[in-house]
């Protein structure tokens, strides 16, 4: 596990590494208070006067809300407030563009306190205040709902019948690129098309087809850390949110806009944040816990438990995928086409169109055709989860190409090689690649240990799987403060998940050939710092690093006008480099400029903005040896590498963290994980118990292998990498299952049951 | 001149064409400049001269954060594709 400058240093090299700071491995700066269990999380947050609430929740997946009466539960001795969704402002038909995405106004303040219908067990109805939380919980259970209950649609296909129960009467099948909306209610929401080439010709010339049908479950992103809101509603109209979240300019939107307040009169205040993976973005508890605390008139902070989280908040959508490809007789796809559809859950929102446009996004395939749905079920609203819609895609497209590699009598390295996605490679959504490196990962894999180390027992197998994922840019600012003894603060917008801060420095750091010691980075609130979009994308160290080297260029343009003044000379006669201001007579480190100007004028104060949107695209391949019991179906991995295009890894370790997170999901969500629902919609394994994530006791290291193929969108070549290191594992997974006892799994989980009946069927 | 790639649904009204060679300085303009040819494509793709929600403009290779203000060369290739939004 290493960089190139680190493989280099290792081997001997006298080449001097192309950065200083870059490609080092500091210590964090957050590192001793979360070590510690300093670091402030959401449910740390004590706020004077407040007290807490409890949500209601539905106890059924489908039903129309006929009446509440609250009654009961404000006359309990204790409670301070009640509300419900008649609290909230009536949202319209606005659709709110909130940074990564829009949004229904009615369907998202809907999700947080439901108003004609629930929609999913588990969705909010009415929210309790009281001076503890005990009161409130009891109080909310007095709260009386009449409901009528309807029946539950919970599989995608059968959703998209047009005898299936319609979850929203307001929602019509909206054809993506014509804007052209159906003229009946329908579960459908959106229809997606993709077509390159000529399909039936590029079927006519392979020599061998195969097609094969897919289904995936709901997978929640399993964070550690449980939703938490702390609200306060002052008198004078200011609204303070306190809260973990990948976004805190999101939330202060998303408030502004159900609230129907200005921007300004919200302020989001970031807790650390204990795992997002795209389930923080969206807000499921503050706007309840701001309603609450202005009829209060005192703080509130509201708790979810892991039932309300995994119930009631945006886990990833199940999946069916139906797959097409062919190949010619030299191995060389000709063709390809998929069907997709994704559960929405509740209210629209899947992400059908990144799944379909990642679906064949590691072949150069000159045929293809992909459609995808996007269709609401009785069960949450799904949110973003880590290259959202790719992993499904990518287990429905790998799993074929192993097929395809088995009837060729291929390696399926060479296939991949001979078949991979390239610069300039249009893909069948019609966007060609710039300068990508999926190549280069599936050389790294041909190359390692692993790949070269012989099986050596019975059951085992070994599997293959690619993955793309493309990143994001978006709005990032920061403020750089030089002290006076010439450290400097570091103000972001970005909160920080997974050691971006020290990421952010770094580059900061690099620019003006400091040490990343020199800089403290803080995460500030939204009345702090300029607007930045949320940490999602795999865009932070990309973007928010962009935006730091920009404040890096400030800073040194002022040395530069402040020194020349100093010195009394022409500013054209005066540089930085390599951490010293120099002029024609003299030089003086940052340290000691700082040191100067700091009794001098005016402070040193600079600022850098980042809109930039060539993010580059992030490919990995991940081989897998996996060993499986044939009595019990259970399935134990036994090696793992991973290997992962980073264009450039600013901090290897947290590089490497990613790329292991990111494989432990996939192999989650490839074996274990998935929503168990029984007839009425009612999810029975709301717990860690039984909602199975894999520990530390389940795997084996994760060999990270970082490729780096310099972005050329980006100063130093930063790609996005915290995403697309869950999208190969369960392909991987399925081709090594396969390798080791000879059975094929089209369904997530292949859970032990799974793969036993698997084997029992091939046995009888 | 740039070329704007015909979403499939919409090549129906552009005599089924999968690019349409366009004019423009910007995605706009080049739009408009569809609409010139294929009469009613930009009420579809754009209506009222605006992106419509859920969908994202990607010009030579990458989604653009400006949206039909973005300029546009003689040599770009202009796509309309559903908006993402990571995790």
């Amino acid at each position: 596990m290493a960089t190139i400058d680190e493989v280099k240093a290792a081997e001997g090299s006298d080449e001097a590494p192309q950065y200083k700071v870059i490609g080092t491995r500091p210590i964090r700066h957050d590192g001793a208070d979360k070590v510690t269990g300093r670091a402030l999380y959401g449910a740390d947050i004590k706020i004077k006067g407040m007290i807490f609430g409890a949500i209601l929740r539905s106890p059924h997946a489908h039903a129309n809300i006929k009446s509440i009466d609250t009654s009961k539960a404000e006359a309990f001795p204790g409670v301070r407030a009640v509300v419900t969704s008649a609290d909230l402002p009536e949202p319209g038909d606005k659709i709110a563009e909130l940074g990564e995405g829009a949004v229904v106004l009615n369907h998202l303040s809907s999700n947080n306190l439901a108003r004609t219908k629930v929609l999913y067990k588990g969705h909010a109805v009415a929210a309790v205040a009281a001076d503890n939380l005990h009161t409130a919980q009891e109080a909310a259970s007095l709260i009386e709902v009449e409901y009528e209950v309807l029946p539950p649609v919970m599989d995608v296909l059968k959703a998209m019948e047009d005898s299936a129960p319609v979850l929203n009467p307001d929602v019509r099948t909206e054809e993506a690129s014509t804007g052209e909306k159906g003229d009946k209610p329908t579960n459908v929401a959106k229809h997606i098309v993709f077509e390159k080439g000529d399909i039936e010709k590029g079927f006519a010339d392979a020599k061998y087809v195969i097609e094969r049908e897919f289904r995936t479950s709901t997978v929640h992103q399993g964070y550690i850390e449980p939703h938490v809101a702390t609200v306060l509603w002052n008198n004078d109209g200011q609204i303070t949110v306190w809260t973990p979240t990948q976004g805190t300019f999101s939330v202060r939107s998303q408030m502004a806009e159900l609230l129907h307040v200005p921007l300004a009169r919200v302020k989001v205040v970031p807790a650390e944040i204990g795992g997002g993976f795209g389930g923080k973005i969206s807000v499921y508890l503050a706007p309840a816990a701001a309603v609450l605390s202005r009829k209060a008139g005192v703080p509130v902070q509201i708790v979810m438990d892991r039932a309300d989280v995994l119930q009631a908040t945006g886990p990833t959508p199940g999946s069916f995928i139906r797959i097409k490809m062919g190949v010619d007789a030299d191995g060389r796809l000709t063709a390809a086409e998929a069907w997709m559809a994704y559960e929405a859950g509740g209210y629209p929102g899947s992400p059908i169109g990144a799944g379909a446009m990642c679906v064949f996004s590691c072949y150069d395939i000159p045929n293809g055709r992909v459609e995808g749905y996007d269709v609401c079920v009785n069960k949450p609203r799904t949110n973003a989860y880590r290259a959202p819609g790719a992993t499904n895609a990518a287990f429905a497209t790998e799993t074929v190409v192993d097929e395809l590699c088995e009837k060729l009598g291929m390696e399926p390295v060479e296939f991949r090689l001979l078949n991979a996605s390239k610069e300039g490679t249009r893909r069948i959504d019609g966007v060609t690649y710039p300068r990508i490196g999926l190549v280069e990962t599936l050389e790294a894999i041909k190359n390692s240990e692993h790949y070269k180390t012989p099986l050596t027992g019975p059951n085992q197998g070994r599997g293959i799987g690619s993955g793309f994922w493309f990143n994001a840019g978006l709005k990032s600012a920061v403020t750089a403060t030089v002290n006076s003894d010439g450290s400097v603060g570091l103000l972001e917008g970005s909160t920080d998940i997974g050691g971006s801060r020290t990421a952010i420095a770094m580059q900061f750091a690099e620019a003006l050939g400091l040490a990343a010691e020199d800089i403290k980075p803080a995460v500030v609130d939204t009345d702090s710092v300029g607007y930045t979009d949320v940490t999602g994308g795999s865009r932070v160290t990309y973007a928010t690093g962009w935006a730091a080297y920009e404040a890096a260029q400030d800073l040194k343009r002022q040395i530069v006008t402040r020194a020349a003044e100093l010195w009394d000379v022409d500013p054209a006669q005066v540089s930085y480099e390599d951490g010293s201001v120099i002029g024609p007579a003299k030089s003086m480190t940052f340290k000691e400029i700082a040191v100067e100007l700091s009794t001098e004028g005016e402070p040193l104060v600079a600022r850098g903005v980042s809109n930039h949107n060539e993010p580059g695209g992030a490919f990995g391949t991940h081989l897998v040896d996996v060993e499986v019991d044939p009595d019990t179906g259970k399935v134990d991995i036994l090696r793992y590498t991973a290997a992962q295009d980073c264009g450039t890894a600013i901090h290897p370790a947290y590089v490497e963290g990613q790329i292991q997170g990111g494989a432990v999901q996939g192999i989650g969500w490839g074996l274990n994980e998935e929503y168990w629902y029984d007839e009425t919609g009612s999810m029975r394994n709301a717990n860690f118990l039984d909602y199975r994530i894999p520990t530390c006791y389940d795997l084996p290291m994760i060999d990270a292998i970082i490729v780096e193929v310099p972005n050329p969108g980006h100063p130093y070549g930063v790609r996005g990498v915290g995403e697309v290191p869950i999208v190969p594992p369960p392909a991987a997974l399925e081709a090594a299952i396969h390798n080791a006892v000879g059975v094929r799994m089209y369904e997530l989980p292949m859970s032990p049951p799974r793969v036993l009946h698997e084997l029992l069927k091939k046995e009888s | 001149m740039p070329r704007l790639f015909i979403p499939p649904l919409l090549r129906p009204y552009c005599e089924g064409k999968e690019e349409v060679i366009v004019e423009g300085a910007t995605v706009l303009e080049a739009v408009q400049s569809l609409d010139q040819q294929y009469s009613g494509v930009m009420e579809r793709l754009c209506p009222e001269g605006k992106l419509r929600a859920g969908m994202s403009v990607t010009v030579d290779q990458n989604v653009t954060p400006r949206g039909l203000a973005q300029k546009v060369s003689p040599e770009s290739e202009i796509h309309f594709l559903p908006a993402i939004g990571g995790g």
